[in-house]
């Protein structure tokens, strides 16, 4: 009896929510857990945005959003559990932004197989790039890779575009996502000349005082990180410590939010961290965001993540999500697209500045197409830097193009290999 | 002097300071299990809530700020006052001073005498519960933690190595504090335990918890004394973490380094959880330096369990705990 109680409430709930709707977003957040300082504030740029758009427009194209957010807690088995019981939502999901190296791994056969697309924004596997070899997983603007070679062009631009000597250390997450830039690195150092250590930390990351120690005693010129969670905290602490100079050291996006650097106060001044978007909270779409969706009470979360760099990197996923949907209405003529035409929409996606001004944010991220040979885009990423005195970072760099010569060789090796393991024609 | 030499020195003194740094997250696993035979799985949760208590405490967040704002549609977030540091420490000590006597009344109370397994099923619950508890109390931000405690490379001891052996040694402020605070601990706790009347009560009650109350021994005030004792020991080993990474729900996570100190230390002894950590920090540590290079680094974390568990097969009560006798 009871069970039966339970079965009826649920699916009453279920119908009268606000499955009806016509576009499902599925957001796997994580607002619980060690790296939850991190998720909340991503999860929140993304849903206020879809509900901005909601709010002010009356969804894309007529449709509304259907947001439903699932808790991963940045657990990789949660995440799967969250696309399994979120695919069949409302009309069916258009897209996942699973935001995690591991969830993504999970997701990619998954999701191929069900026909759904992933946007794996700056992180996941990076030779998805390759459109041919995996059709429904896409990772512009920019990857990994990418990364690599825009730090490694910052150094080489402070450096009079010689670099054949200098060390070059990589504190790393010793995980699949950490280890990510060493083979594209280690490319990088055949063509430049340089140097290149290696100081894998382990999860989490709380104790890494002898990975500090040898980076004090070998004296490398430049420090590049591949961190997450506590640890990106701990290494900038550390470095403050043995007095390494923080111009000098580099983090990848994910090592380059606020997050990271505000507990080592004043000392992380100056440390610097790629990004492949724009900072800062001064945007036409900033007022729409406070007028229709924070001070009408529909944010996502408390409202106070605005601006910050994560959040603003949420709503440029939602953006581009967007983006896509209205370029797949377009192609389809119609407006109750399904996750196969999401996917078409993915791969014709256009972002100009024209586009991003119209959309309230000029000049916030750079001008990408993708395609079905390329889901990556351009490959585009700049330097931002603390200002601990403004508690801001600061964007320091024009836009850097990632050195494809080597980039392209490395996509098309590692998904020609996917594509072997896994039996795929590889074809666009 | 040769460079590998000097810095191996060097690696062998942060190995000492990082050992302290595992040895006072291990104390409070100790006292515990001393006291009432229980292995706290909760206790890296605790140091995690005594130090969110204590930020949110010195920066006058309103607890459950998010919960109030939700339901009653306001938007309070701080009382704009700053506490100061000593004062939110004894503030925070009554914090987790109620918890114990919250989580006996709750919990061991209705426990007593069952199985090790079920009481440690029980801080199984505890943990995930205070971890959730602590987020919707003070939210799931990195805050920043400083009670004024000094940070980075001490000059007096680089300037000294450096004339003596013309390389500098790096010894971090804080972790030189940390070795202090663990020392007078360890010296109260020991002096606590051997010989104030409630110390002997408290091994009285770890011996038999029955033969304890036939004697007329408080079983609820000796349990929540130690809960509470063990709740200041988290709040310093908190701080001291807190201080290195801001105060953030990893913090939690510090109990994982405190495990191998104990099996290699024992369950049981104070003094031989600081032993166990010295052992474990300068062993994971000069491994690292040694072998780290040559088999791709990132040896620490299973370096140490390797370490205890070769004192696990030579010693199974560690090294300073007790030999289980049992009677026929």
């Amino acid at each position: 009896m009871r069970q039966t109680l339970l079965t009826a409430v649920t699916a009453a709930v279920l119908a009268a929510g606000p499955a009806l709707a016509d576009l499902t977003i599925v957001d796997t957040s994580y607002r619980t857990g060690p790296y939850a300082a991190n998720g909340i504030p991503f999860s929140d740029g993304y849903q206020d945005y879809f509900t901005l758009l909601n709010e002010r427009d009356g969804g894309v194209g007529g449709e509304k959003i259907n947001l439903v957010e699932c808790e991963t807690g940045y657990n990789t088995e949660k995440g799967v559990e969250c696309y399994e019981a979120t695919k069949g939502a409302g009309n069916g999901a258009l897209l996942y932004q699973p935001l995690s190296t591991g969830i993504t791994y999970q997701l990619i056969p998954k999701a191929t197989a069900d026909g759904i697309p992933l946007h794996t924004m700056g992180y996941g596997r990076t030779s998805a790039k390759n459109g041919g070899v995996f059709p429904y997983v896409f990772n512009y603007p920019a990857n990994y890779w990418d990364g690599a070679s825009h730090a490694i062009t910052h150094i080489l631009n402070e450096n009079g575009g010689d670099i054949s000597g200098k060390k070059i250390a990589l504190v790393y997450h010793n995980s699949a996502y950490g280890k990510e830039p060493i083979r594209t690195l280690e490319e990088l150092a055949k063509k430049h000349g340089y140097e290149l250590s290696l100081l894998p930390v382990d999860h989490p990351g709380q104790e890494q005082k002898s990975q500090w120690l040898q980076i004090r005693q070998q004296r490398p010129d430049y420090v590049l990180m591949w961190g997450w969670g506590v640890m990106n905290q701990v290494a900038i602490q550390e470095a403050v410590n043995i007095r390494f100079p923080m111009e000098n050291f580099i983090g990848i996006w994910w090592s380059g939010s606020e997050n990271d650097v505000k507990a080592a106060g004043a000392g992380a001044n100056g440390y610097k961290a790629l990004t492949f978007h724009n900072l800062g909270s001064g945007y036409p779409i900033y007022d729409d965001l406070r007028k229709h969706v924070v001070d009408a009470g529909k944010a996502a979360g408390a409202g106070d993540q605005l601006g910050t760099v994560l959040y603003n990197r949420g709503m440029y996923a939602a953006i581009l999500a967007a983006e896509a949907i209205k370029t797949a209405q377009e192609m389809h003529g119609t407006a109750a697209i399904n996750a196969s035409q999401m996917r078409d929409g993915m791969e014709n996606l256009e972002m100009t500045e024209a586009k991003m001004t119209a959309l309230g944010v000029p000049n916030f991220g750079p001008e990408f197409k993708v395609s079905c040979e390329n889901h990556g885009g351009n490959g585009l990423g700049a330097v931002s830097q603390w200002d601990a005195a403004a508690g801001e970072f600061k964007l320091i760099t024009d836009y850097y193009q990632s050195d494809q010569e080597i980039i392209a060789a490395l996509v098309a090796e590692d998904s020609a290999a996917f594509a072997a393991e896994n039996g795929i024609t590889p074809g666009c | 002097m040769p460079d590998q030499l000097l810095f191996g020195m060097e690696v062998v003194l942060n190995g000492l300071m990082a050992g302290v740094l595992y040895a006072l997250v291990a104390l409070g696993f100790v006292l515990i299990y001393k006291a009432s035979g229980i292995f706290n799985y909760a206790q890296g949760v605790m140091a995690l809530f005594a130090a969110l208590t204590l930020v949110g405490v010195m920066e006058g967040q309103v607890p459950f700020a998010h919960l109030i704002n939700a339901i009653l549609g306001t938007q309070v977030h701080h009382f704009g006052w700053h506490v100061p540091t000593l004062l939110a420490i004894i503030l925070t000590i009554l914090v987790m001073v109620l918890l114990a006597w919250t989580v006996n009344q709750l919990i061991f109370r209705h426990l007593v005498n069952q199985e090790p397994i079920i009481l440690f099923m029980a801080t199984i619950g505890l943990a995930y519960f205070l971890e959730g508890f602590g987020d919707i109390m003070w939210g799931s931000d990195i805050k920043k933690l400083d009670v004024g405690l000094p940070q980075g490379i001490n000059p007096a001891i680089d300037d000294l190595t450096f004339g003596i052996f013309g390389y500098g040694f790096f010894i971090d402020n804080l972790d030189i504090v940390a070795t202090v605070v663990a020392a007078l601990l360890v010296v109260s706790l020991v002096l606590f335990a051997q010989y104030s009347k409630q110390g002997r009560a408290m091994r009285a009650v770890a011996d038999d918890h029955q033969a304890a109350l036939s004697v007329g021994i408080s079983l609820k005030f000796i349990w929540v004394m130690v809960w509470s004792l063990a709740g200041f020991v988290a709040l310093v080993a908190g701080i001291m973490w807190g201080t290195k990474s801001g105060v953030q729900f990893s913090l939690s996570l510090i109990a994982l380094k405190a495990l191998p100190v104990l099996m290699l230390g024992g369950f049981t002894s104070i003094p031989g959880a600081i032993v166990g950590g010295l052992i474990i920090g300068v062993g994971e540590k000069l491994f690292e330096f040694s072998v780290g290079p040559m088999v791709g680094g990132a040896t620490e974390n299973w370096f140490a369990y390797v370490l205890a568990l070769i004192f696990l097969v030579f010693r199974p009560q560690g090294l300073f705990g007790e030999k289980i006798i049992e009677r026929v």
